[in-house]
């Protein structure tokens, strides 16, 4: 029974994608205070989180935007800060790369941290699905995730034109992408990229177009690299 | 503050390039596997990213004209602090809006 089977798949995965509707929520409203608070309307704003559909990217841009960085800067920051996007591409790829192109496109633009990390977990707790389950298991996980990010964006936007702007909430995104950080910082690799990237971020502050930014990523990045490849040898 | 900006320019654009992050394997790549120094770069990129955005943010605050300010690095110390200990972004940023909330309404 091929449809139970992927009927009873739809439904872990609504299961498991549920917790996440926690943390989506407070993180789609905030972006739609900060975003109407950096001068986008509610129709923009809405837009931003159904077109890029991914947190952190859309914090970075706003914050540049705000910064007065140059667009090039704007978005080669946001798509970096996304790179890692194109690593669930090539993880999950062995499990879903049979579907057809219209599929994998669907699956490729609900790919987000919370939809990859338990696809992930539960292809490989259960590895004899089939292509089908699998499918059927994604997309149930998709329905408590990406639906409410638009939602809650859009919840945000209403209540971020109602507050003043001098209240101003200019450290609300720095202490957001701190708590982001924070508890992400497993390794002593990781603790050494950011670290790195902190330094290297400050000390090239004056460089024009937040070129700092760029330079000081990269630097963290291949501190983080070469730590790992150190500690595995 | 955004005006100056092609903002539909900026959602389309990272709007299709995290599509193509995200499409890059699945769609084009299929099973072939990216070399391993590649992936290791790219397991740091988000947290070597965001640190080199927020670390001239907390630093030099836009809100006071870029003049270093004890609560924001207070804030932002203890914030990381929660973050690290508790693992937890809630209590984090919990620490963080706790200690700019208390400086706001402390009675001087």
């Amino acid at each position: 029974m091929p449809h139970a089977s992927t009927r009873s798949a739809f439904l872990r995965g609504l299961r498991d994608g549920f917790p996440f509707l926690m943390v989506i929520a407070p993180f789609a409203t905030l972006f739609g205070v900060i975003a109407t608070e950096a001068g986008l309307d509610i129709f923009e704003t809405l837009s931003f989180s159904v077109v890029v559909i991914a947190g952190a990217a859309q914090f970075t841009a706003i914050q540049l935007m705000s910064e007065n960085a140059p667009t090039l800067v704007v978005l080669v920051s946001a798509l970096a800060v996304n790179l890692r996007m194109a690593m669930y591409s090539a993880s999950i790829t062995p499990h879903l790369g049979r579907l057809p192109l219209w599929k994998r496109a669907l699956v490729a633009y609900f790919l987000v941290d919370q939809t990859y990390a338990s696809a992930a977990f539960d292809f490989e707790k259960h590895p004899d699905q089939t292509l089908a389950e699998k499918f059927a298991y994604f997309m149930g996980v998709v329905v408590p995730i990406c639906p409410p990010w638009y939602v809650f964006t859009l919840a945000g936007a209403w209540v971020g034109e109602a507050i003043p702007q001098e209240l101003g909430l200019d450290f609300v995104l720095p202490i957001a992408f701190i708590a982001m950080i924070a508890p992400a910082l497993r390794t002593g690799a990781h603790r050494g990229a950011a670290l790195t990237a902190t330094l290297v971020a400050l000390a090239c502050a004056g460089l024009p177009w937040n070129l700092g930014l760029i330079v000081a990523a990269l630097a963290g990045m291949i501190a983080g690299a070469e730590l790992e490849r150190r500690a595995l040898q | 503050m955004t005006d100056a900006y092609p903002l539909w320019l900026i959602i389309f654009g990272l709007g299709i390039g995290s599509f193509g992050l995200r499409f890059v394997f699945l769609g084009l790549v299929g099973d072939r596997t990216m070399p391993d120094w590649l992936l290791r770069h790219l397991r740091y990129t988000a947290v070597a990213v965001l640190p080199a955005l927020v670390a001239p943010l907390v630093v030099w605050p836009k809100a006071t004209g870029g003049e270093t300010d004890p609560v924001r690095l207070g804030a932002a110390a203890l914030a990381f602090v929660c973050g690290y200990v508790t693992r937890s972004l809630y209590a984090a940023m919990g620490a963080g809006a706790a200690v700019m909330i208390g400086a706001a309404y402390w009675p001087y």
